[in-house]
């Protein structure tokens, strides 16, 4: 049975502080029409289903729980998650899954600028397409995009990967395209199935880093 | 941080409830700029009668203007004084600037008033008996300062030139070059606010000729900084937004009305949000509606 919370009623405060402590395993959210922070800081095994629009950092700082906001997302969505599954029935705004650390998130829409920047881990599966500058300075993680990339996608970007099946607008700094390996193809295929999704694998091509920015290279001594 | 907020309505049984609308949007963006707030309202009747012209004021009193300025109407809103005549409107600008030098012009037009005030933004729509405003078109700001002073003066929405409005979310960085060039070009300026550099842009281009688009367009090419700019004018609405896209922006879209605020939860208080189409601006795109 799960636990319905309108926030037409109880403020988010209340919201996140019996998530943080709940009675049930399954949560059902009504009306969050635009706010802030909902369904944030939770540690367990939860499903929480969000039915409508949510506002910035949803499902921040997420661990083992799996949220699924039907309907678009504000900034931030699954900012810092650590673990679980957040999935987005809907669009999300900018910085997507930034910094997030672990865990699964899945935009069924398009995704805004900077999707996944300074990604630490994080798997990042969007349906549509994702705007500027995603994955920018990405550490560890996987992006996959089965839409088009917008400009200077994996800018500054150190060790995640990228998989996208559209068009690519402009690569960042040190961004290149790769070989697709068999392991690629096989890490690739369990992402898009973690996602739900059916889009086939070998339409995918890989992006990374160069590996150029990050090292130091003799010939620049003289620049210090 | 700062939040914008703007309602463009095409359906016009809908224009009585201008007000009450964008009073609802402008209670949603209130954390984002607390500290000041302003907006402008296209075509109420008590603030600008139709065939009259409307000019918006601060440091003047509604009894002070009329006593200065025989045969006009003045309205009271906050600190803000609309006065109204049957006169051009470029014959009341010199008639203001004549009897009341001291008065400082935030907003000029035949279809329009600017009403600006500092403290909190819902104390302020109700001090502005915002609620009550009909009209086709508005646009709100609420002000979380960061260039220049928390007056009122300093909030927007800019007004500088005949129905036009600009209100922005972000700060540019060449604006002092720009003033000085404009100042060049004969362009007066009522502050040190990077905003208004802005606005004294787009009515410049405005005036030589440019429609919305372009104006914005080369607004993009001068100015660096961190930009989400909704620009009105009698007839159109317009946005743009800056390279990098940082500043929030979200559009929704129905058959009744076009509407542009910094985030969803705005937008949530409009009838039919539930079968709006909804988008984020794309970067240094200019998107226009047209009356």
């Amino acid at each position: 049975m799960a636990t319905l919370i309108d926030l037409a009623e109880t403020p988010v405060r209340e919201l996140n502080q019996a998530l943080h402590t709940p009675s049930t395993a399954t949560w059902r959210i009504l009306n969050p029409r635009g706010a802030h922070a909902v369904a944030c800081g939770i540690r367990e095994d939860l499903a929480v289903e969000v039915e409508g629009h949510v506002g910035y950092y949803c499902a921040g700082m997420n661990q083992h729980a799996t949220v699924t906001v039907h309907g678009n997302a504000g900034t931030g969505v699954a900012e810092n998650m650590m673990s679980g599954t957040v999935r987005v029935r809907g669009n999300a705004s900018q910085s997507a899954g930034a910094t997030a650390h672990g865990g699964l998130l899945v935009i069924d829409g398009d995704a805004a600028a900077r999707c996944g920047i300074s990604m630490k881990g994080v798997d990042i599966v969007v349906g549509g397409n994702v705007g500027h500058m995603s994955a920018f300075m990405g550490q560890a993680g996987r992006l996959v995009v089965c839409g088009d990339a917008g400009d200077a996608l994996g800018d500054s970007l150190y060790e995640a990967r990228i998989y996208v099946r559209g068009t690519v607008k402009s690569l960042g700094a040190d961004c290149v395209e790769k070989e697709m390996r068999p392991e690629h193809h096989a890490e690739l295929a369990e992402l898009l199935k973690a996602a739900e999704r059916d889009e086939d694998p070998a339409d995918f091509r890989r992006y990374g880093s160069a590996r150029e920015l990050y090292h130091f290279d003799v010939d620049n001594t003289a620049a210090y | 941080m700062c939040g914008i907020v703007g309602l463009h309505l095409r359906e016009p049984a809908l224009e009585p409830r201008l007000g009450e609308l964008l009073t609802a949007m402008l209670g949603q963006v209130v954390e984002r700029g607390p500290d000041s707030a302003g907006v402008a309202v296209y075509g109420d009747p008590r603030l600008s009668p139709p065939g009259r012209a409307a000019v918006s004021l601060l440091g003047v009193t509604p009894a002070d203007a009329e006593a200065a300025l025989p045969g006009t109407t003045a309205v009271a809103a906050d600190v803000t004084t609309v006065v109204h005549a049957d006169l051009s409107v470029a014959a009341l600008l010199a008639a203001v600037a004549d009897a009341l030098p001291r008065a400082t012009v935030i907003g000029s037009g035949t279809d329009m008033a600017v009403l600006k005030g500092t403290g909190n933004p819902v104390e302020l729509a109700e001090s502005f008996g915002l609620a009550n405003v009909t009209g086709w078109q508005g646009v709100g700001h609420t002000r979380m300062a960061t260039e220049s002073a928390v007056t009122p003066e300093g909030a927007h929405p800019f007004s500088v030139g005949p129905g036009q409005c600009l209100v922005h979310n972000g700060s540019f960085a060449n604006h002092a070059t720009i003033r000085r060039e404009l100042r060049a070009q004969g362009v007066e300026f009522d502050s040190e606010n990077d905003s208004e550099v802005g606005a004294r842009f787009v009515a410049h281009q405005l005036s030589e000729g440019a429609d919305p688009e372009k104006a914005l367009r080369l607004l993009c090419e001068r100015f660096d900084g961190f930009y989400t700019l909704l620009v009105s004018t009698s007839d159109s609405f317009a946005i743009v937004r800056d390279a990098i896209a940082c500043k929030p922006a979200l559009v929704a879209e129905t058959d009744a009305w076009v509407a542009m605020a910094s985030e969803y939860r705005a937008l949530d208080v409009l009838p039919g949000i539930e079968n709006a189409r909804i988008f984020e601006p794309e970067p240094e795109e200019v998107y226009v509606w047209r009356r």
